[in-house]
Order: C-alpha cells, then structure tokens, then sequence
C-alpha cells in the first residue's frame, strides 16, 4: 500500500503517524532534533530555515499547551505564524473540515499543523492538500500524536543513549491514548527490546499485544526492574463510570508513587506528556522528584518540532 | 410484444435448466423455453451466443433514499443503476424520511416505481413506528398496501419486551422478520470491527460479541414465539456458528450476507479509507472466510447488496464521522461471480443465491424462468471483465471500496416484464 507520508523518493512529506516510518527517518529527525536544542540557548533564538513560510496552526480540538510548543518552533525557525482554534469558530456554524482547509489553501499557507478529535483527520487533510503543502499531525483522536512520540524517544535517548538495552513501561489509559500509540510504534521501532503496557482492562485496546508490547495489570509487577517509566493522562470523564469505579481507587492501583517507582531500576526515568493530573496518575513527590524528567520533555518538545518543520521544509540542520 | 431471446446458455436454478435453450416472451411473460409455442412470431430477436440467460436478479437491500433523502440519490437514478445491474426485483428497507411505517407512504413508493417501471420494487415496512423500537406499526396494513417484510433496519430494538411482542404480533399472521443482529450497546459508537486495526488507528470497536450475542437473543425468541426470521447482514464468523445450529435443529430461519463482507475485511481500511466504513463493520479474515464457507454449505443462504448511496461530502470525513454504506446494487452480479469462482460453485449456485433464494426468502413470485412467470430476465457475460469505475456508475452514490478493480460479469440486457430497461447496445 501506498504510504501517505513518504514522497517517490522515500522523504518524509507529511508526519501523519510514527507508524509506517522507517527507522532511518525517525533517527534522521531526531539526529536534527539535536542540532536545535542548542539553538534555545542562543543570544539570537532564531534561525531563517523557514523565513517566508506561513504555518498554519489548526485546531479542531483545543491545546494551548501543543499549540504553543508549535508555535514557538514555527517562530524560531523565522515563519510566519497563524493560530486558527476552529472548535471556536467555523465547525459551529457547520463549516467541513476540507472547507476550512481549502480556504487557508487560498491564503497561501505552506505547512499546516492539525489538531482534531476524530482518527484520521490528519489523513484526510494530507490527501486532499497541493502537493507543495505539508501537514503535521499535532494528534488525531486516538490514533497518533506523533510529534510527542518523537520527543518522547528523543527525551529517552538523551538520558538512556542504549535503546537497545532498555525496558520501559507505559502506564494507564492506552485505549484513549494517541500519545501511547505513537510511544509504542517510536519505541519498537527502535529497537527497544521491552515494551511493557500497565492498566487495567478496561483501558486496554483490543489486541494490544499486536503492536508488539507486554501487558501487565499489576502495576508493581510491571513495574520491575524498567528503565523508563511513561505515565499517561487519564481524562477527566474516564475517570468514573463503566470505566473505573473512582479517581482514589485508580490513584491506588494505577498511580505511580515513590514506593511502587523504587520497584524500578533505581536510574529510572520518569515521563509525563502532561497536563498532568497530580493524585490521579502520579504522586507530586515523584512528578517533583529526582526521577522526573517532565520538564525536559517539554523542551526537547520544541527542538524536535523544529527538526521536523525544517526537514518538511526541505532542510534539517540548524 | 414478442421477445426472443436465442442461442443463450439458459441457466434457471429453481428449475434445474443450464443448457443452450432458446427463450420465448410474449405479453410480458415467459411462455416457453427451448420449444417455440405455436405461432409465436418475435417482434424482436435478441442474440444471446456466448452470453448466459438468467433469471432477473432479486436483491434483498437496496436503499432508493426516497423519500426524504434525494440529495443522496432519487428513485429514478437508484433504479437505473438496479437495472444496469442486472437486477428486476428489490427490497428497499423503511429507514427513509418519513420512515415507511404508514400504509399511505408505501402505496406512494410503489406507485412512483411502478411508473419508472425500472424494476419490482418491494418496500420493507417499519417494524416498529420510526424504528424507535417502541411502538409497532400497523403490520397488516402496510402488507395490504405492499410490504413483504418488516425490520428496524440499522436501529436495533433495545427493549427485549418490545422485541417479543413484535415477534409474537408478526408470527400471528405469519409475517417475515427480516433483523440485523447487532447489540445496540455493545456497538454504541463503534465504526470499526473491535480488533488489531480498529486498535491502531485508534477507531472505537464494534466486537464480535455484539452480533452474536445479539443473534442469540433473536434466534431465542424468534424459536419461542414461532417467528420467521431472516438474519440480515451477517459479518463474524460465531454468527454463521450460531445460524447453523439453529438450522440444525429446524428452526425457520434464514440469513444473507452482503456482497463487501464477502470480499473484504478490516485491512481493506487502510489508512482510514471512509469507502470501508460500513455497518456491519468488516471483520477479520477469518470471519470473511466463515462467511464464504457458510454461503457455500448453505448456512447463509442469499446474497445481498446493501445498497447504500451516499452523497460524495458525506464521505469526505474523518473515517467515524463518515456516513456508512456503499454503492452496490451494480456490483451484486460480478461480486457473486467472483464469490462463486473463489469458492469453485457453479455459475447455477451463483445465481441461485441473487434469484430464487431471496425471491422465497421475501415471497415473491420472481427469481425464476418458469412458463408463465413475468419475463424479468439479466443476460450477461461471466468471462467479461470491467473496471469498476465512478463515471461509469448509474447510481448517484459513487461510493465503492470496489472502485478500479477489475471484475468479471457485464450486463448486457435486462428485461423486467419483457420490455429491456438495459442494455449495453
């Protein structure tokens, strides 16, 4: 089958998924991701990789947090930035999704950032924009977020440069998760020899264990011996109901505490793709903790949107 | 008008007839096959060499769209494309606006038909009134004015008391149910067969469980209340299981399966292709390969299109969004065909299971070249083949997973009480 992402020449032309991407070019951003992550630190923190180009930030579904992370990468590397929160504006009064597409079209955007409620969103808008425009999915329902994913792998190898000697363990609601989906196709993609997915039933897919991943329901089993530990968000309306019966007893079973983190090997790393829900998912003790590498992943977050940006762009490097 | 249609390789399933006959139509019905009747003289002579003469094709689910949804498709435009397809007689399920739940409704839709004149159109009613599953409707009128069936489409009665009841009133006066076994919670916004594809793409599942559980209850009650009951759409593999042992053990009851759940599965999703969202979802190879085998011994006994329209808009979508169902009802032919051939049955068991099964099925006297019949006859070419493509469509509903694939069966003319509706020429 035909992959929506790759140019005839093998290039990355949309981010779409991490699923269907070979290695090469997940190492390719991530190595340019590197290249960024000094740029940051600069007196100067721009640079003219995407000087006259418009990215076109939509979102269909509200994120200050992802919208501003993509903004700032935009913004350094010089484009001209639009911020379109569509949730507020066309869709009520009925407007498609390819209506509103076609009209930033006219507008003469070069790369559109999309975020939306419904899988497959990001598809869609790749398959019906000119080909000189590319679309970054900025997540789509529940199937990817693929940007996070990256980052989350970049995160990884800056602190545990052996991906192929590693366990890690992602925690909570993988069923509604796209940061999950794109975690695991990252990881295995990779090389990472041991995924292992923790949460109850109810918040497994189906046949998880086909993404090439472990599946435990005891946390603290789960939990032993892993190198990085990936804590998920649990969504306010999952949180009672068919799903789970009360915050306080999936903070008990689920939650990572820093008793159930010292079952980890003690250089455990933790992760969160935030917004965190603290006493939810995890105790503040290990979200502040030494263990906690929650703030860096944000701003890794922004030099591997600037690596991927700059590579749709036609160049990688800072 | 006397029609002759000669040198055709007649194939008749219900009478057992697959050999080179000549057919004689006169005043819109069949009046004899191989020997000429006294005295018949052809206004018209069609040349059938090379070509099989069959009985018009019988579908049990076209969607027409009329009343109530014409930007979709209209009945002149649905009608062509059934002729085009070779088919003479449809059902046409109740889930237009206004629902077809009143006698007035399907005495208009019947009318308007038989003024096309395209093809046998026989309405479904409502089980129930707006297929609210609450109230039933008035059975008996609605079959005084035309119906030869009642079901509830894809709204699933919730309420098991109300179920009964429907069974019960029905079986009173012998009325077919014609159901899609679907658990209406289990499947509560489900788009996807609940699997490894509906958990990558992260689209919310539709499991297995949700028919079968929900075919076990209908088999049950159909059993206890003396129904009759046709089990439309079946998409798993346990719900074949489960037909064939209620089969087993005498139940009346029978089954058909579309023409997309014959051939595909969850893979041909793809990257989200909304032409694969369907209702049944498609399942897993398994439960394609299920349905195949249960069609072949007879468990599923009718293929049907499902014929559903669907304006292009309401297919640019993201996949859950997108509206269900695809453009069928030219394709019911060539699918069965590659059916038949995938599954090495005969030509004769192919056709059998797009004429005289869903004709006995629904009660109707069509699906067969019996002397004395309407002269509703497709004649066509198994070996020919023909890219399936939008432009090429009758249908207003371009909507096909099918499209650009090559299939074999073109229709050449189609006769619906003697006078063509289609033909190639």
């Amino acid at each position: 089958m035909h992959n929506p992402q790759l140019n005839s020449e093998g290039k990355l032309k949309h981010l779409l998924s991490i699923e269907g991407l070979p290695k090469r070019i997940l190492n390719e951003i991530l190595d340019s991701a590197e290249s960024f992550v000094g740029v940051a630190e600069r007196e100067v923190k721009k640079v003219p990789l995407l000087r006259g180009k418009t990215v076109c930030n939509i979102f269909f579904e509200n994120s200050t947090r992802t919208r501003t992370t993509f903004e700032i990468a935009a913004k350094r590397l010089s484009a001209d930035v639009l911020n379109l929160n569509v949730s507020t504006s066309s869709q009520s009064k009925g407007e498609t999704i390819l209506d509103t597409v076609n009209n930033l079209i006219a507008m003469h955007a070069d790369m559109f950032v999309v975020r939306h409620n419904q899988s497959g969103a990001a598809h869609l808008i790749a398959q019906h924009v000119p080909s000189h425009i590319s679309v970054i999915n900025a997540g789509d329902g529940r199937h990817a977020h693929p940007t996070q994913g990256l980052l989350d792998v970049f995160t990884i190898r800056k602190y545990k440069p052996d991906m192929h000697n590693l366990r890690i363990a992602i925690v909570g609601d993988v069923l509604h998760s796209r940061v999950a989906r794109s975690e695991i196709h990252a990881l295995t993609t990779l090389g990472v020899p041991e995924v292992r997915v923790i949460a109850p039933k109810t918040l497994l897919p189906t046949d998880v264990e086909k993404l090439g991943v472990q599946v435990f329901h005891d946390m603290r089993a789960g939990l032993k011996d892993v190198d990085v530990v990936m804590m998920l968000r649990l969504q306010n309306e999952r949180m009672t109901g068919a799903m789970l019966p009360s915050t306080q007893e999936y903070f008990k079973t689920y939650g990572l505490t820093q008793e159930k983190l010292s079952l980890a090997r003690p250089d455990a790393i933790v992760m969160h793709p935030g917004p965190m829900n603290r006493g939810v998912e995890i105790d503040s003790a290990v979200a502040d903790g030494l263990q906690s590498v929650i703030l860096p992943q944000v701003t890794y977050g922004i030099a591997v949107r600037m690596a991927v940006m700059a590579i749709l762009a036609g160049g990688g490097q800072a | 008008m006397n029609i002759l249609i000669q040198h055709g390789r007649v194939i008749d399933p219900a009478n057992h007839i697959d050999a080179q006959h000549d057919l004689y139509i006169a005043d819109g019905k069949i009046v004899a096959i191989d020997q000429a009747p006294s005295g018949f003289k052809a206004n018209q002579t069609i040349d059938a060499s090379g070509l099989v003469v069959a009985p018009g094709l019988v579908d049990l689910s076209v969607r027409l769209r009329e009343p109530g949804f014409e930007y979709k498709a209209t009945l002149n435009s649905e009608l062509q494309a059934a002729a085009a397809g070779g088919v003479t007689s449809l059902a046409c399920p109740p889930d237009t606006e206004p629902t077809l739940d009143e006698p007035g409704l399907v005495e208009m839709l019947k009318y308007r038909a038989k003024k096309l004149n395209l093809a046998h159109v026989y309405p479904f009613g409502a089980l129930t009134r707006q297929l609210e599953g609450k109230t039933l409707t008035e059975m008996c009128e609605l079959t005084e004015a035309g119906c030869v069936g009642f079901t509830q489409a894809d709204h699933p009665i919730i309420d098991t008391q109300v179920l009964w009841r429907a069974c019960e009133y029905a079986a009173t006066f012998g009325y077919t149910l014609f159901l899609r076994a679907e658990d209406p919670y289990l499947a509560k916004d489900g788009v996807a067969h609940d699997g490894e594809v509906a958990s990558r793409l992260g689209l919310k599942g539709i499991p297995a469980a949700a028919e079968s559980l929900a075919l076990a209850s209908l088999l049950r009650i159909a059993r206890e209340t003396g129904t009759r009951l046709h089990i439309q759409r079946l998409s798993t593999a346990e719900g074949v299981e489960l037909v064939r042992q209620a089969k087993q053990q005498g139940q009346a009851v029978t089954a058909d399966v579309s023409t997309q759940h014959l051939h595909l599965t969850e893979l041909d999703i793809g990257f989200f292709n909304t032409q694969t969202h369907l209702r049944p979802p498609l399942r897993t190879q398994r439960d394609q390969y299920a349905l195949c085998e249960g069609l072949k011994d007879g468990t599923i006994d009718a293929i049907c299109s499902d014929h559903s329209p669907v304006d292009d808009d309401a297919k640019l979508l993201p996949f859950a969004e997108a509206e269900t169902g695809a453009s069928a009802v030219e394709l019911l032919l060539p699918l069965t065909l590659k059916w038949a051939n995938n599954t090495q049955q005969t030509l004769s068991d192919a056709i059998a299971r797009i004429t005289i099964m869903p004709a006995t099925i629904m009660g109707i006297p069509a699906g067969s070249l019996t002397v004395g019949q309407c002269a509703d006859v497709v004649i066509f070419n198994p070996d020919e083949y023909r890219k399936v493509e939008a432009q090429h469509l009758k249908s207003q509903g371009k909507n096909t997973p099918f499209l650009n694939m090559e299939l074999a069966g073109k229709v050449h003319y189609t006769l619906v009480e003697g006078l063509i509706t289609y033909s190639t020429l």
